[in-house]
């Protein structure tokens, strides 16, 4: 047993530090910091950078431009990222898409697709989720039809996050309604531009929109776009969905929340002292900072007996589970600590220039708000104890 | 013993109800809510008539209850509707002008808006730290200082100032237009303000004012700790009705014992609430009233967050919507705790009274 990183591993740690300091536009962190939307300008800027070090594609295999990391480097490399108020890398084309290529895709689509993924010609979202279809995901019913050498594709995807700035689209259609659930489904690309794709803003709790609504009516697409093979669409989905659970813990954000938290309660006043010196808050932090402290190890467990094995296995969903809920009590107390001036919502202020709190806190409430999203999506927490269930009980 | 409620309340509480389901449904409310003045002028008037405000207020102040039953009443339809309307402000006004003995007609009719402005930054919660200062003397009295979230400030015309005057705490009347107001919608909707006072001029109401003004915070915790109970019932409805029509693997969604067991422990905690509720509003004005308010508020705390959080869970996607109400009801549910003491507050001054 030893709980350090290895020099090698040091010295890596140190080189992402000093590119980021380098390289990290400060107008892009204040805004990571202050905790709104980021602008498409800034998550492309930012996809930009890290391209031309080649760090973008963290999870690609070096032949497609990976930077051939080890689960612990890529470890390294996010929790730096953190600490320096990156954004996070949006996932949809470089985690969720890409690996999909490279396992299923043919010869054509992975040097047509990759690329474009990696210079950020193309802003990928991901169409899985209907109305009808979320945790019970194989109920699908969007339907590709085979016309000649077309799809002809009608439906509707929602929950589609960011799809306001995306090109594409990867959806999965039901392709042979009378198979079996799981075995008439197909994974398709569609431009969003195709005449018949309509997207539809969705406002979210806290007034943010990041999530809209797709239709599909009568869009045609090339038979091409079929990704692997017709009605194996399943495969493809359940193959991304582990890859959407690697850094699912979120240990690096859990621990830059922490760091905010703390900070915030030296500086707010609570009975004529600062809320730090309050006992019961301070045992709500201490209390969260216990939790996280162990899920940074289990964490580097399970990586560590991922890049033992080459894969992630069922655990990670311990880590899904355990990380959402530490991520949400880490906004809970970021938002209690500001007390009655939590408060106001953000711009609708009759005086913009008044402060109500610390710096960087206006966001507070309205993250809290946001962040119950995390134990809902990417398997919410009670498929994902389902899955557990399963699998490691086998019960 | 009787737990039912008097026939009198029973119809304003009926006919709130009617009125604000019929009235001010959500998406009127939500209409209302974010936007500035966070305030439906002509529904404002609507509510006096029905008796909303002057159920706030004793007879011999001029109102017709008082109570904490007829707060509760109250404060239990508005939640069940998350009306954005300053009827908190007016209840805590009223409270201090009934304990100065003053003339509350325009008030309790509607005519007028109140607000009171307690709280500040560095003493959101506490009477004991407030900081802002009132010199001179008779009619020629100034109030110095910032008053934060002060509840219906965005739109009162006369704002109660809890103020030190030397080593006391003394309650002040500033006129709104006299104050630099800094309104704002908030984040569950309604209203408050940011009051800035310089040397601005008021008169004084209450000399020594702290019994006063802890009268009427206790009142306004019976208030949001009804309105509490109301949303949740609302919230706990929704999340029942959901789990009953949403189907996926086959099945409607309140099969899974999971969901269930979770539906059955948020109307445990509800029922809880409902009763530490009543017990604060029956000790309301009297020698205990604090120490239970205090436990109410707490309970409620709990409570709430408990309700709000699974009932967005167990919705799925759908409650982290704007379009759903139930999302409104969570946050109102959510925010509530912001408001006259949190949760830990409440539960350090109950904790305190042990080693007492
Ligand atoms: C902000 C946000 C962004 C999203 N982004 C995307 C995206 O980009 N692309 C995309 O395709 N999808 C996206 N999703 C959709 C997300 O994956 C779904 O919301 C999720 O799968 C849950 O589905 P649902 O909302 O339909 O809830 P439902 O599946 O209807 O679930 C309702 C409740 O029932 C529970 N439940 C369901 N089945 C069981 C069971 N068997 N046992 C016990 N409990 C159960 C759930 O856990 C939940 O609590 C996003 C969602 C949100 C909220």
């Amino acid at each position: 047993m030893d709980l350090n990183f290895t020099q090698e591993e040091r010295n890596f740690r140190e080189e992402v530090r000093s590119y980021l300091a380098e390289n990290l536009p400060a107008r892009i962190s204040d805004a990571v910091r202050a905790g709104g939307e980021l602008t498409k300008e800034m998550m492309v800027e930012w996809h930009a950078i890290l391209n031309r070090k080649g760090w973008l594609a963290t999870i690609w295999p070096v032949e497609h431009g990976g930077p051939g990391w080890t689960p612990v480097e890529k470890y390294i490399f996010e929790d730096e990222c953190c600490k320096a108020y990156a954004p996070r890398i949006v996932p949809f084309g470089l985690s969720m898409l890409g690996p999909v290529l490279i396992k299923f895709g043919n010869d054509a689509q992975k040097s047509t697709i990759l690329p474009r993924i990696l210079d950020g010609t193309d802003w990928w979202c991901q169409g899985y989720s209907e109305p009808g279809a979320g945790s019970d995901l194989a109920s699908l019913k969007t339907r590709a039809v085979r016309d000649g050498d077309e799809w002809v594709i009608n439906g509707q995807k929602t929950w589609t996050t960011l799809g306001q700035h995306a090109d594409k689209i990867f959806c999965l259609c039901r392709t042979d309604p009378d198979a079996k659930q799981q075995a008439g489904i197909s994974f398709i690309l569609v431009d969003m531009d195709a005449p018949g794709v309509e997207l539809r803003p969705i406002k979210l709790i806290e007034g943010g929109h990041e999530v809209n609504e797709v239709f599909f009516t009568d869009v045609r697409v090339p038979y091409t776009n079929l990704v692997g093979e017709e009605n194996k669409g399943w495969t493809i989905a359940k193959y991304l969905l582990t890859h959407e659970r690697t850094g699912i813990a979120g240990v690096g954000f859990s621990m830059q929340a922490l760091e905010e938290v703390k900070s915030l309660a030296r500086k707010v006043k609570r009975n004529g002292k600062p809320l730090a010196q309050d006992p019961l808050f301070s045992a709500r932090v201490a209390q969260v900072e216990i939790d996280l402290e162990a899920m940074k190890l289990t964490n580097l467990r399970m990586l560590f007996k991922a890049q033992q094995q080459g894969a992630p296995g069922p655990e990670t969903s311990i880590l899904k589970i355990k990380g959402t809920v530490i991520g949400q009590e880490l906004k809970d107390l970021a938002r209690r600590a500001l007390g009655p001036v939590a408060a106001p919502f953000p711009g609708h202020i009759t005086d913009g220039n008044i402060m109500f709190g610390p710096e960087d806190t206006a966001q507070n409430a309205a993250r809290y708000f946001n962040n119950r999203k995390t134990s809902i999506f990417g398997g919410s927490n009670e498929i994902q104890r389902n899955i557990l269930t399963k699998t490691m009980l086998e019960l | 013993m009787d737990f039912s409620l008097t026939e009198d309340r029973r119809m304003l509480q009926d006919s709130l109800t009617r009125y604000l389901t019929e009235q001010y449904p959500v998406e009127h409310r939500n209409k209302v809510a974010y936007d500035l003045p966070c305030h439906d002028d002509a529904k404002w008037g609507e509510l006096a008539e029905l008796g909303a405000l002057f159920a706030l207020a004793p007879e011999d102040a001029g109102g017709f209850g008082g109570t904490g039953f007829d707060i509760s009443v109250v404060f239990e339809a508005l939640g069940r509707g998350i009306t954005p309307e300053p009827v908190l402000g007016a209840l805590m006004a009223s409270r201090l002008l009934t304990t100065a003995g003053a003339e509350q007609e325009a008030l309790l009719s509607g005519a007028a808006k109140y607000a009171v402005a307690i709280s500040e930054i560095e003493a959101p919660y506490e009477l004991e730290f407030i900081a802002a200062t009132a010199s001179g003397s008779g009619d020629s009295i100034t109030l110095s200082g910032r008053k934060s979230a002060v509840y219906g400030g965005q739109v009162a015309d006369v704002i109660l100032v809890a103020a030190k005057n030397g080593d006391k705490l003394g309650v002040y009347e500033v006129q709104a237009s006299d104050a630099q107001i800094v309104g704002y919608a908030m984040m569950d909707g309604g209203g408050a303000a940011e009051v800035m006072l310089d040397a601005t001029p008021a008169k004084l109401l209450i000399e020594d004012g702290t019994a006063a003004l802890q009268d009427a915070i206790n009142a306004g915790i019976v208030a949001l700790c009804s309105e509490a109970v109301g949303a949740m019932d609302v919230i706990h409805d929704y999340t029942v009705d959901y789990l009953k029509q949403r189907k996926q693997f086959g099945v409607v969604i309140g099969k899974f014992q999971v969901l269930q067991h979770r539906a059955v422990d948020m109307l445990t905690e509800i029922e809880q609430a409902r009763s530490i509720v009543i017990k604060a509003a029956a000790e309301l004005g009297g020698p205990d009233a604090t120490r239970y308010a205090s436990m109410a508020k707490n309970m409620i705390g709990r409570a709430a967050r408990l309700n709000a959080e699974e009932a967005i869970q167990m919705h799925g996607g759908i409650a982290m919507t704007w379009e759903y109400p139930v999302s409104h009801y969570a946050k109102r549910l959510i925010m509530l705790d912001h408001q006259l003491g949190d949760t830990d507050y409440h539960l350090a001054k109950v904790a305190a009274e042990i080693a007492a």
